[in-house]
């Protein structure tokens, strides 16, 4: 009896290692080259992105547009004659997910590279993993200035301007603009929006902010938020949202029938991606809105070429491989940014040498000085791993975001705002960086 | 008749405790075998193992219905998070501080569910599901808890004496191992014992187990206590494996996750629970490499592995109506009777215990170690009129 129970549990024991070790024939080797994630024709890279949940509204695209700057790169031949191969997964902008779907990644997939890991909350979880592992961890899509720590984590690299940067230059512009009127902040409350702040607080005088109020993503309701500004009366409304949030709370401000001047940090002022999203949300609330009124005249702050501008070459350039590789999305703001990072991307692979090492990857990007589709130039050097350094103002008019002014740069600590002079450079003929 | 009965207690501890030891064995060999991403994943499913193993318990053993494990994850998971933080404990202080703290609030959960049935306590542990996770969004409480970001845990470094190279996540997969397989024995212990016979029979008639002499709320809230420390050691354990205690990882989705791996596994079946936590853990694993691979267009791509997931729970219970390991002993008793025709026709529950292949985990409505022989029990043990389901809906 004893032994029939134990030799049946056994059986059960053998029957689950199976079922547990089937399937590792991913686990196989690097393929004989240096690197993991290189062999002689492929580098592979990955990325956790939120392609499902409550910020894959507009932020789904950035992925695609990227994956269709690589396969147009690769189409031309690749970079040293090894072609991109992007893996991007889903975490839902959940930090748990984040976790497991990176670690697959590294562990399984055996990627070269994380590459624009998105989202603050999600990814500030997996840089002390993937610096740890050793991976290279290039372009997190997140302006948070976490990722400025070389000393802590010598593997990451930010590549949109920072959120304190971004503040300050908003804060400027408001203190400037609307001196003396009554201010409130509506922010994500994670390093993001209190990035944001920190920024703001640095030029808005304290006196002049009468709310501060800050929402969490995942809870879409913000109903009491939005009240309490409104019951503030403030003049000017400063928000640090992801899309969905700039245009919840743009819908609660109609029906409390608030009208502030609305300041919207750059990743929430996508004209075309808030335009869907008001209209979607309205219709789910059961009323008829028209978007891209509601949102005219909305400050925000960019530093890529403008999706409308069809004078820049940079714009024109990724039109064509939007209409070549990915013509069912809509060409707005994240499709821009989606291919302006694949860009960067592969300047640094190609600034690696030819046979590219992760030590290799990291060392160059310490010594470079791209220049792309940015409008300021990047912060890259062995002290810091901040990327884009400051932006311009701009309106929304129309479906697009107009600058007015000069670009601007500053840095992330009490240094002063300068405007940046050099015009922005041309697109390459065949969009390709130049190798070197 | 008191020395037969306490010799067969004996045997039953001395047999599982052989169990527990040739799991241990087989884990450590899988787990050196492995890639460090498999056992990652054999770490994950040892933590849903005791969270399946306790609500295995709560419902298939108890019938009472909980939409609240998740949430006593949750409850585990921050307490690990917080104790590590705060006071920096060792790992086993920690797990047993979470085990410890949840097992207080299933006292609390227990003593409202005591005095509720079906929809009801389905209503009310719902509610506790969807509105405890909230907590660490409502503003006074966002420092200590990290509001939606979650607390980050440092990972549980490996002793130096397993060497300098020794895989991190190995560790990881031991510890969580360890927690399931202790989880199970001692489980497996109080379910044969006389606590398993009054939940039994608490859950199968409530006014004849109250008549005679069991006393059916206390053993409830008793039932509850037990389910919950261990869906709080599974959070603990989760939290040590992610790193990482947030919100997100407590969606309610997890309860009703967990509701689904006991069913998928067999109502009431510890063994069940090994395979309701290992088609938890693989099945979405599949199903999104599947998509992935698949060249679909990303909006379909990302929402695919939850459509193959919901497919794959469809096909299991046509399938398996009494669960995978239900499917299992009927198989394996099929063949038995093929085999020893007229062994399986002697009467008594050590007969059709003899026909069970699952191993000294399993727990049948009778009880191995019940002196008498119950008719309705045996009946269930063969799958015909009377098995768990249809006990659970009375």
């Amino acid at each position: 009896m004893k032994r029939l129970r134990t030799r049946a549990l056994a059986v059960m024991t053998a029957a689950s290692l199976a079922i547990a070790a089937s399937g590792c024939g991913g686990d196989g080797g690097d393929g004989g080259s240096a690197a993991p994630g290189v062999t002689a024709t492929t580098v592979t890279i990955g990325s956790h992105q939120p392609l499902t949940g409550p910020a894959a509204p507009g932020y789904s695209a950035n992925s695609a547009a990227s994956k269709a700057f690589f396969d147009y790169v690769n189409a031309n031949g690749g970079v040293n004659g090894r072609k991109i191969v992007y893996k991007y997964v889903d975490d839902a902008y959940n930090p748990t997910q984040t976790v497991s779907v990176t670690q697959k990644l590294v562990l399984q997939d055996k990627v070269f590279a994380i590459f624009n890991g998105l989202g603050t909350p999600t990814h500030s979880k997996v840089v002390d993993y993937l610096n740890a592992q050793r991976v290279p961890d290039l372009f997190v899509a997140s302006g948070c200035g976490c990722w400025d720590e070389p000393r802590k984590h010598p593997q990451t690299f930010g590549w949109q301007v920072d959120y304190i940067r971004e503040g300050k230059i908003l804060g400027d512009h408001i203190k400037k603009t609307f001196a003396g009127k009554k201010v409130a902040y509506f922010f994500q409350n994670d390093d993001f929006g209190q990035d944001g702040v920190k920024g703001l607080d640095k030029y808005i005088p304290k006196a002049d902010v009468v709310s501060r109020q800050s929402y969490q993503p995942g809870s879409t309701d913000i109903g009491a938020q939005a009240q309490a500004i409104a019951q503030s009366k403030a003049d000017v409304v400063v928000l640090f949202s992801i899309p969905t949030y700039t245009a919840l709370f743009r819908l609660a401000a109609l029906k409390l029938n608030y009208k502030p001047t609305f300041v919207v940090s750059n990743v929430g002022s996508d004209p075309i991606t808030l335009t869907g999203l008001l209209e979607s949300f309205a219709k789910k609330g059961g009323a008829e809105v028209k978007g891209s009124p509601l949102i005219q005249g909305m400050i925000t702050d960019g530093y890529l070429a403008a999706p409308g501008d069809a004078s820049n070459s940079w714009t024109q350039l990724f039109k064509k491989i939007h209409a070549q590789y990915i013509p069912k999305l809509p060409f707005n703001g994240n499709i821009v940014y989606g291919m302006s990072v694949a860009y960067t991307f592969v300047q640094a692979l190609q600034a690696a040498g030819k046979d590219p090492t992760r030590k290799g990857l990291v060392e160059a990007l310490e010594k470079s000085h791209f220049t792309g589709p940015g409008v300021v130039p990047f912060a890259y050097s062995k002290e810091s791993h901040a990327g884009y350094t400051g932006a311009v103002i701009g309106k929304i008019q129309g479906e697009n975001v107009v600058p007015e002014g000069q670009p601007l740069t500053t840095d992330d600590g009490d240094g002063p705002i300068q405007p940046y002079t050099a015009p922005q450079p041309q697109a390459p003929a065949n969009g390709i960086p130049a190798a070197g | 008749m008191d020395t037969v009965l306490n010799l067969l207690r004996r045997s039953t501890l001395t047999r599982h405790t052989a169990g527990a030891l040739a799991a241990l064995a087989a884990l450590y060999f899988l787990t050196t075998a492995v890639g460090p991403y498999r056992d990652l994943q054999i770490a994950q499913v040892g933590y849903l193992t005791c969270a399946v193993a306790g609500l295995t318990v709560l419902t298939g053993l108890g019938g009472q219905i909980s939409l609240g494990h998740g949430a006593f994850m949750a409850v585990g998971a921050y307490t690990a998070a917080l104790v590590i933080g705060h006071w920096g404990w060792p790992l086993a202080a920690v797990l047993a501080a979470a085990a410890g703290v949840t097992a207080v609030a299933g006292v609390l959960v227990g003593a409202v569910a005591a005095r509720l049935h079906g929809p009801y306590l389905a209503g009310a542990t719902l509610a506790f599901a969807v509105g405890l996770p909230g907590l660490a969004n409502y503003a006074p409480l966002t420092d200590l808890l990290g509001g939606q970001n979650g607390l980050t845990l440092l990972p549980p470094v490996p002793p130096e004496s397993l060497g300098a190279t020794f895989p991190l996540e190995r560790w990881q997969a031991w510890i969580s191992c360890l927690g399931a397989v202790i989880t199970l024995f001692l489980l497996a212990n109080l379910t044969r014992g006389r606590f398993g016979r009054t939940l039994r029979a608490s859950r199968d008639d409530e006014i004849a187990a109250a008549l005679s002499g069991v006393r059916v709320a206390r053993l409830r809230i008793a039932a509850t206590v037990v389910s919950a420390a261990c869906a709080g050691l599974g959070g603990g354990l989760l939290a040590v494996v992610a790193t990482l205690a947030a919100p997100g990882a407590f969606p309610l989705t997890l309860s009703l996750q967990l509701i689904a791996a006991i069913i998928i596994g067999g109502l009431g079946s510890l063994a069940g629970a090994v395979w309701g936590a290992l088609i938890l853990v693989y099945v979405p694993t599949w199903a999104s490499d599947l998509s992935s691979s698949s060249g679909l267009s990303h909006n379909i791509a990302s929402n695919l592995p939850l459509a193959v997931y919901g497919l794959v729970l469809i096909v299991v219970t046509l399938a398996f109506p009494r669960g995978l390991q239900g499917g299992l002993r009927g198989i394996g008793g099929a063949v038995r009777r093929r085999a020893h025709v007229r062994r399986d026709r002697a009467p008594g529950p050590r007969g059709s215990a003899s026909t069970d292949t699952s191993g000294p985990t399993t727990t049948h409505p009778g009880g191995a170690d019940e002196a008498t022989a119950d008719q309705g029990a045996r009946r269930d043990d063969r799958g015909e009129p009377g098995d768990r389901g249809e006990r659970l809906r009375r």
